[in-house]
């Protein structure tokens, strides 16, 4: 949280880095970002292989970037063109792994206080005490990681980073694998922690849930570059790279061709696959002619089963379903419009309208929730 | 077969017994400290020419025992370079010496130690260390407090190892220590003794104390292998 009156209580963290990675037999990959991460929680969202790892390892100091500089404030970590290299034990950045890397020989408390070896006892013992409390472990100090629950594990593990009293928090999916309702649990701590330190807070995940719940910014990688950085609405609600679009749950990546541009509404036209499927979508970068795709959510597709009126929707097609497969509490259905669309609806829905496979039915789409991905 | 006689024969037995326990022992320590650093280095080191020491390592499990006891008694020898250092500093030769037998089963059983040494060390998560690092631990300290710990059963089955491989060493023994009662006189080298002078009693009763030696060693490493005596094994 910003401190009032403008003045920032923590420093920012700023890295631009460069990183090649070559294995034999795959294609080289370069991560070649910069980005500037201010006190509060701020998302690294991005597909598995965005880099996101790389670029947590290259800010810690467990790998080391071919170029570029780490800052935090004034403290330079990195800098390639002064041959500057602080080795991570000297960073005080915490980090805690997507698989938390407890160390399985210690006990939970011994974890926690692995961080604090140059404290003195007894402000080593304060410490752990108030951390294990913060995160509502304190019954747990006597147990082996073995013997403990995920969501115990998970909150051990930001006890352990976060007793150091770091300058930089770096998450990497640490609540993969949780419910729901614990994660908000451990959110929640972590942010009335996060309310009093107000240091940079670094978390890759690539669930979108988390994003919603988390975020106050949102950092989108995608193939080492950052495609989108921004608050979390603006950046995952019109998502323009394609793997993006997926990650962001877009279940509908199509193929289009632009058939005319309409400037003054701020819309084209475009004509699906080899479809005679035409749509209209928010106005692109994109000449007439050129191909684009377009990714829709699934939910917000609309299904009727008569060709509806007076709509302010623009856009309406005529197809047949598929299939309709039922998952949880919702209803998958796929419906063929001569290119195929999958769109959520319910299963009270289902019965209401007496959907069955190879029924005709007639999607509604809104302009606006057709985005174009490069 | 008179008392006197006997007796005489218990008091080789025990010698040799001893010399040999003595032998692995010592050879058991001195590895485990020159192993632990060539294996830390040869898990974790990036370096390229990383199989040559690799190999080098391993030699001892695939050339014959006189071919490396040869080696080693020529290197030893009054004319050979350690031989010669050897004089110069103790005022004594090291060959059929009992300083002689460490060093040249500290060669021949070398890789015993260093492998499942390096073994364990590999086996430890790399995200272990990488969290040590970032909570403020240097390379020694992560090395004594989480490879180390989480290596013991590496670190157990080295020691067994390469003691019960030179409680059993024969031929490196023979070229470097030849057959000096209470000096170079191992267990092995005292079998082939009764057997060559066809005492085929005196011989079993030795060779029973090392088939139940080796038995028992190897049933330590099987045991630790298996996580019987580690606490954090996964349940």
């Amino acid at each position: 949280m910003d401190a009032v009156g403008g003045e920032v209580t923590q420093p920012m963290l700023a890295a631009r880095i460069r990183k090649e990675r070559s294995s034999p037999g795959a294609s080289s990959f370069v991560l070649d970002v910069s980005i500037e991460v201010p006190p509060g929680i701020t998302i690294l969202f991005g597909a598995s292989g965005a880099g996101k790892s790389t670029l947590l390892d290259c800010i810690a100091g467990l790998t080391r970037p071919n170029e570029g500089r780490i800052t935090i404030g004034s403290d330079v970590f990195f800098d390639s063109a002064r041959a500057i290299h602080i080795p991570a034990p000297r960073r005080r950045i915490a980090y805690v792994f997507q698989t938390l890397a407890l160390f399985p020989h210690l006990t939970a408390e011994e974890n926690v206080a692995y961080g604090l070896q140059d404290l003195p006892e007894e402000e080593r013992r304060k410490r752990i005490g108030a951390i294990l409390n913060a995160f509502r472990v304190e019954k747990l100090t006597k147990q082996k990681p073995g013997d403990i629950s995920g969501g115990e594990k998970q909150r051990i593990a930001l006890a352990r980073s976060l007793v150091t009293e770091p300058r930089v928090l770096l998450l990497d999916e640490p609540l993969t694998g949780l419910d729901a309702e614990l994660k908000a649990a451990i959110v929640d701590d972590l942010r009335a922690w996060n309310t009093a330190k107000a240091i940079p807070v670094l978390y890759v995940t690539h669930n979108r849930d988390e994003v919603d719940s988390l975020g106050e910014r949102v950092i989108a990688l995608d193939n080492g570059r950052v495609v989108s950085a921004g608050a979390p609405m603006d950046v995952l609600n019109a998502p323009r790279r394609k793997k993006l679009a997926q990650a962001a749950g877009f279940e509908n990546l199509l193929d289009a061709t632009v058939l005319d541009l309409r400037e003054a509404d701020g819309v084209m036209r475009v004509k699906l696959g080899e479809s005679v499927c035409e749509i209209e979508v928010p106005l692109g970068y994109a000449a007439v002619g050129s191909r684009v795709q377009v990714a829709v959510r699934a939910g917000d597709i609309l299904l009727a089963t008569e060709r509806p009126r007076g709509l302010s929707a623009r856009n309406v097609m005529e197809g047949s379903i598929l299939s309709l497969e039922q998952r949880g509490t919702m209803v998958i259905a796929r419906v063929d419009c001569g290119v195929t669309f999958v769109a959520h609806i319910t299963p009270g829905a289902v019965r209401a309208l007496e959907l069955t496979a190879g029924r005709r039915v007639w999607l509604v789409l809104k302009t606006h929730s057709c985005h174009l991905v490069d | 077969m008179g008392k006197p006689r006997e007796n005489a024969e218990k008091g080789r037995r025990m010698e040799a017994l001893w010399l040999s326990l003595k032998l692995a022992a010592c050879v058991a320590a001195i590895l485990l400290a020159i192993g632990m650093p060539v294996a830390y280095w040869l898990a974790y080191s990036s370096w390229r020419g990383r199989f040559l020491l690799e190999s080098i390592v391993a030699l001892p499990l695939v050339l014959p025992p006189t071919v490396l006891g040869f080696y080693a008694l020529v290197a030893m020898g009054p004319r050979g370079p350690l031989g010669k250092l050897w004089i110069a500093l103790f005022g004594h030769g090291l060959a059929f010496t009992f300083g002689g037998l460490i060093l040249a089963s500290v060669l021949y059983s070398f890789p015993f130690a260093v492998q499942p040494l390096i073994a364990s060390f590999e086996a430890v998560d790399r995200r272990l260390l990488d969290a040590s690092e970032v909570l403020g631990a240097g390379a020694f300290r992560t090395f004594w407090q989480v490879i180390l710990p989480l290596s013991l059963p590496g670190v157990v089955t080295a020691s067994v190892l390469s003691f019960a491989h030179t409680l059993g060493e024969f031929g490196v023994v023979l070229m470097v220590g030849g057959n000096l009662a209470g000096v170079t006189r191992t267990v092995s080298i005292d079998i082939y003794d009764h057997v060559q002078s066809l005492e085929y009693g005196a011989a079993n009763r030795m060779a029973v104390v090392l088939l139940v030696i080796s038995f028992a060693v190897l049933s330590v490493v099987y045991a630790v292998n298996r996580r019987v005596w580690t606490p954090w094994a996964a349940k």
